[in-house]
C-alpha cells in the first residue's frame, strides 16, 4: 500500500513521535489495532476518520489519558507511553476546550506558566481577567489554544477544536492555526473527522477506519491516489466504477478502455471533475469516452455538478459552469484519472 | 393554556396548607414571644421583656454557645468524614460505585430513634465498645465520658449528618467534568495539585450545602442530648422543650424560637450567596 512510502514526509526532517504497533482495547472491543505512524519535527498531521474509528483514542494514548495495550510510543527518544500525562512535554487542546471556569483566563492560561506571551499570540490579552463563560466559543477556543501552547510543548494534540464553532468562525481559525503553527514551528497532530479541514490545514493525513490506518500520505496525493475506495469516498467526491480488466481491457459497464493493469475484478475512483464534456469528435489517444444522458444539474456558482445516467450507471461529473443542459451527451476522461483501487 | 379559575383551584390546597401549618404557626411563636405568663396565665400584653432575659440571664447564651460548638464541631467530622468518601467514591471507586453509594444511603431509612438507641448500647458503660476495650485489658473500669457528654452527642449526630454532608458533596464532583481533571495533568500537576487547584475549588457549592445541613440540623436538635447527651450537653432546643413544657412559659420558650429561626435563616442566606460565588457553570 502506499502508505508504507508515504510514511515519512521528508526524508531530511527528524522524527518526533514514532508510534510502535499500538493496540487499544477496552473490554473485549478492540479501538485500536497494530497502529504504526511517524510524525516529522514541525509537520502538521491530522488523523481523520469518522466517529468510533479509533482517531481520539489514538490523541489520548499520546496524550497520556489513556494507556496502549500494545505497542510503544516514542518522542525525541523518550519512550512516552511510560510517563504520566504531567511528564510529557504534549499538551491538548480539548474538544469541549476544558477551560477552568472558576479561574480568569490570565489564570487558565497561567496553570502552565508565560501567560502573558502566549494571550498575546492568540490576541486575547484584553480577555485576560474574564472568566471563560463571559467568552463567546470562539473566545474561549483561542484561551484553549494559549493554555496548551503557554508550555511550549514539542508536540500539540487538537482533538476536534472547531467543531463547536460555525462555519464562518471555523474557516478562520483554521487558518490563524495553520498561521500559528508555521510561526510557532511545534508539531501538530490534529484529530477531525471532517475531511475538507483535514485537507486544507494538514501536511500529511492518516485516515483512519474501524481502528487501523487506511492510508496515510498528503492531502493531494490521497486525494489523486487512493488506495481504497473507502478512501477514495471519504476524502471527497469520487465515482466508483466497479468491472474488470479482460485481455488488456477495463470494462465498467458500458465504459471501456484499455489498461496494461493485470486482469481480475478492478474497482476504480474517476473524480467528478476528472470527467469532461467531450468537444472532439474522435478519440484522443488515452482518453475513454461515453454517451449518457443528464438526470440533474447543479449549479454552484463557478462550476456545476451533472448528474448522468451511462446505461443504468449513475455517475456525477464536474464542470464550469456553462448553462442550462440536457438530454444526451459524449463525456470524455483521461484513462490516467481513472485510478484502481483495493476494496 | 389553563384558564385562570383553574389555576387557582389547583394552587388552594398548598397556599392552604403553607398557611395553616406554617405561616401561622410561625405568627403565634412570633407573637408568644411578646407576651408573657404570670400566675400560670397567659398575659397577652406585647412587650420586649422575654429579649430581655434572654440576653440578660448568661445561663442561655451559655446554652447556646455549647450548642453552637457542638454543632461545629458535628460538622467538622461530618466534612472530615463526608468528603473523602464522596472525593473516593465520585473519583476511584470504579465499579463498585453505585453499590457504595447505595450503602451510604441505607442508614437514612433508619429511623432516627433507632440509630439513636444504638448509640447507647455501643456508647454505654455496660456497651459494646467499653466491653471491648476491657476484653483487651486497656481499661478496667468502664470509661465513663464515652456516654451522657457531648462527645456522645457529636458522634451520634455525626453519624447521622454525615449522609447528609456527602450527597451534595458527591453531587458537586460528579458534575465535575472530567476533562478538566485531564487538562490539569496535562498541563503539568500531578494528583495533588489537581486536587487541590481544580477538584476542590469546583466541590466548594456542595461542600458549603453539607456544612449548611449538617450545622442547621445539628443546631436544632434535641432528640440527641436528650438519648445519650445527659445534663452536661443539654443544647438549647431542650431549653425551648422543657419551657414550653414542665416550665410552662411559652412566651420565652417562642423567644428563643424565634432568636434560633433569626440565626437559621441568616446561615441559610450566607450559605447560598457563598454558593452563588463559587458557581460557575
Amino acid at each position: 500500500m502506499s502508505s508504507v512510502a508515504a510514511n515519512s514526509l521528508d526524508p531530511a526532517s527528524a522524527v518526533l513521535l514514532e508510534v510502535r504497533g499500538v493496540a487499544k482495547r477496552f473490554g473485549t472491543r478492540e479501538v485500536l489495532r497494530n497502529i504504526s505512524l511517524t510524525i516529522a519535527e514541525g509537520e502538521f498531521l491530522t488523523l481523520l476518520g469518522e466517529s468510533g474509528s479509533g482517531k481520539t483514542t489514538l490523541l489520548r494514548l499520546v496524550a497520556g489519558f489513556e494507556e496502549p495495550t500494545a505497542g510503544e510510543i516514542w518522542m525525541s527518544g523518550v519512550r512516552l507511553d511510560l510517563l504520566p500525562p504531567y511528564q510529557r512535554r504534549v499538551n491538548t487542546v480539548f474538544q469541549n476546550y476544558a477551560l477552568f471556569p472558576h479561574l480568569s483566563v490570565r489564570e487558565n492560561v497561567a496553570y502552565g506558566l508565560r501567560v502573558d506571551e502566549a494571550l498575546r499570540m492568540v490576541k486575547m490579552q484584553e480577555f485576560a481577567a474574564s472568566r471563560p463563560s463571559k467568552l463567546s466559543g470562539g473566545q474561549q477556543q483561542r484561551v484553549a489554544l494559549a493554555r496548551a501552547l503557554v508550555n511550549r510543548p514539542l508536540l500539540l494534540l487538537l482533538d476536534e477544536p472547531l467543531s463547536a464553532l460555525d462555519a464562518n468562525l471555523r474557516k478562520q481559525m483554521q487558518s490563524e492555526l495553520k498561521a500559528l503553527q508555521r510561526e510557532m514551528g511545534i508539531t501538530f497532530l490534529f484529530v477531525t473527522h471532517d475531511q475538507e479541514e483535514a485537507m486544507a490545514l494538514s501536511d500529511r493525513i492518516a485516515l483512519m477506519r474501524d481502528g487501523a490506518l487506511e492510508q496515510v500520505a498528503t492531502a493531494r496525493e490521497i486525494y489523486a491516489h487512493p488506495a481504497t475506495a473507502y478512501t477514495a469516498r471519504f476524502i471527497g467526491q469520487t465515482n466508483l466504477l466497479r468491472g474488470e480488466i479482460l485481455d488488456g481491457m477495463a470494462r465498467c459497464g458500458a465504459i471501456e478502455w484499455p489498461s496494461d493493469d493485470p486482469g481480475g475484478a478492478a474497482i476504480f475512483s474517476l473524480r467528478p471533475e476528472a470527467i469532461r464534456l467531450a468537444s472532439d469528435a474522435v478519440a484522443l489517444p488515452g482518453t475513454a469516452r461515453f454517451r449518457a444522458a443528464l438526470q440533474q444539474q447543479f449549479f454552484s456558482g463557478a462550476s456545476e455538478l451533472l448528474e448522468v445516467n451511462c446505461s443504468g450507471q449513475l455517475l456525477r461529473v464536474r464542470i464550469s459552469a456553462r448553462g442550462p443542459l440536457s438530454g444526451g451527451h459524449e463525456f470524455v476522461f483521461s484513462t490516467a484519472d481513472a485510478v484502481r483501487v483495493q476494496e | 393554556m389553563y384558564s385562570n379559575a383553574y389555576k387557582k383551584l389547583v394552587s388552594l390546597p398548598p397556599l392552604l396548607w403553607v398557611g395553616l401549618f406554617l405561616l401561622l404557626p410561625y405568627a403565634l411563636m412570633l407573637a408568644h414571644s411578646f407576651w408573657a405568663v404570670r400566675d400560670g396565665m397567659l398575659v397577652r400584653q406585647p412587650d420586649l421583656h422575654n429579649y430581655v432575659t434572654l440576653f440578660s440571664k448568661p445561663v442561655y447564651a451559655a446554652v447556646l454557645v455549647r450548642t453552637m460548638r457542638i454543632a461545629a464541631a458535628v460538622t467538622l467530622c461530618s466534612l472530615l468524614l463526608g468528603y473523602p468518601l464522596a472525593y473516593y467514591l465520585s473519583f476511584h471507586a470504579g465499579a463498585p460505585k453505585e453499590l457504595l453509594y447505595q450503602l451510604v444511603i441505607v442508614p437514612l431509612w433508619v429511623s432516627y430513634l433507632v440509630r439513636g438507641y444504638a448509640w447507647k448500647t455501643i456508647l454505654g458503660s455496660e456497651g459494646v465498645l467499653n466491653g471491648f476495650f476491657e476484653y483487651l485489658h486497656l481499661t478496667h473500669e468502664p470509661v465513663a465520658f464515652l456516654l451522657y457528654s457531648p462527645f456522645a452527642v457529636v458522634v451520634m449526630l455525626t453519624h447521622i449528618y454525615t449522609p447528609f454532608v456527602f450527597l451534595p458533596i458527591y453531587a458537586a464532583l460528579e458534575h465535575i467534568p472530567r476533562t478538566l481533571v485531564e487538562a490539569s495533568e496535562d498541563l503539568g500537576a500531578g494528583a495533588a495539585q489537581t486536587f487541590l487547584r481544580v477538584i476542590l475549588p469546583l466541590s466548594i457549592p456542595g461542600l458549603l450545602a453539607g456544612a449548611t445541613f449538617a450545622f442547621v440540623l445539628s443546631l436544632g436538635d434535641f432528640l440527641a442530648p436528650l438519648l445519650v447527651g445527659g445534663a452536661s450537653s443539654t443544647m438549647i432546643a431542650n431549653v425551648v422543650q422543657s419551657l414550653f413544657g414542665a416550665a410552662y412559659d411559652r412566651p420565652l420558650g417562642s423567644a428563643i424560637s424565634v432568636g434560633l429561626v433569626i440565626i437559621t435563616v441568616s446561615l441559610l442566606v450566607l450559605s447560598e450567596r457563598l454558593e452563588k460565588r463559587w458557581r460557575y457553570q
